[in-house]
C-alpha cells in the first residue's frame, strides 16, 4: 500500500470524512529535510468529518497526528492539515467561490 | 539533558518570555518553510518573540515534541500556552484571530 493510501484508510477508518483531500507535496520539499525520493513525505491533508465538531484547532491536529503516528517512523515528515466540520467547509467554500 | 530537565527549561523559557517560537533554524536563517512562514507572520504583525533554534539540540528537539503532545515544528508558544504549528497559526492570521489572541493576553501587533 502506497504512504498515500494508508494515510486515506487511517482518516476514513477513524473519522468517517465526509470529504477528504490527500495531496502528495513531496516534490515541492524535493531535497529538504525529512524527503525522501519516492513520494508521501510531504502531505497536505483536508478532512471534513463531524467528529470535529467542538474540538478546537490543536484537538482536531493532535487526533490526526495521533491516527498518522505510525506513518512517521516509516518516513511521513510533514504534515499541512486543514480539519473542519461539515458547517465550516460548507461556509469556507462559500467564501472562496 | 533528561527529559525532565529539557521540559523544566521549556517551562521556564515560555513563562519568561511572552512569545516564544520553537522552530528550525534562526529567525534570521529558518531552515524550513515551514518554521519560515511563522517567523513571517510574527513579523508582519510587528510581535517581538523568542526564536529556539532546536536543531542545535537534539533533546530539545524531541522534548518540544512529547512537551506539547504535538509531533512537529515549529510550535508557537504565548504567554505559557501552546497554540499552533505552522497550519494553525497560518489560519488564525487569516481569520483575525491570532491578532485577537494576541491582544487579549496584553501583547502589542499590528493589524
Amino acid at each position: 500500500m502506497s504512504r498515500i493510501d494508508a494515510i486515506r484508510a487511517l482518516l476514513q477508518a477513524s473519522l468517517d470524512p465526509q470529504h477528504l483531500e490527500i495531496i502528495d507535496e513531496s516534490e515541492r520539499h524535493r531535497g529538504h529535510g525529512g524527503w525522501k525520493p519516492g513520494g508521501g513525505t510531504h502531505v497536505r491533508l483536508v478532512v471534513v468529518s463531524e467528529v470535529f465538531e467542538g474540538q478546537n484547532r490543536v484537538d482536531r491536529h493532535r487526533r490526526i497526528n495521533s491516527l498518522l503516528d505510525p506513518l512517521r517512523a516509516e518516513g511521513l515528515h510533514a504534515l499541512s492539515v486543514t480539519a473542519l466540520t461539515g458547517k465550516e467547509w460548507l461556509k469556507n467554500n462559500c467564501i472562496t467561490g | 539533558m533528561n527529559d525532565n530537565a529539557v521540559a523544566a527549561r521549556i517551562r521556564q523559557e515560555i513563562t519568561d518570555n511572552p512569545v516564544v517560537l520553537y522552530m528550525k533554524g534562526t529567525p534570521m536563517f529558518p531552515q524550513c518553510g515551514f518554521s519560515a512562514r511563522v517567523v513571517q507572520i510574527l513579523s508582519t504583525l510587528g510581535v517581538g518573540f523568542k526564536g529556539v533554534d532546536v536543531l542545535t539540540d537534539p533533546s530539545l528537539r524531541d522534548g518540544i515534541k512529547a512537551f506539547a503532545n504535538w509531533p512537529t515544528l515549529p510550535q508557537l508558544y504565548v504567554k505559557g500556552e501552546f497554540v499552533g504549528g505552522c497550519d494553525i497559526v497560518s489560519e488564525m492570521m487569516e481569520s483575525g484571530e491570532l491578532q485577537t489572541l494576541l491582544k487579549d493576553k496584553g501583547i502589542a501587533a499590528k493589524g
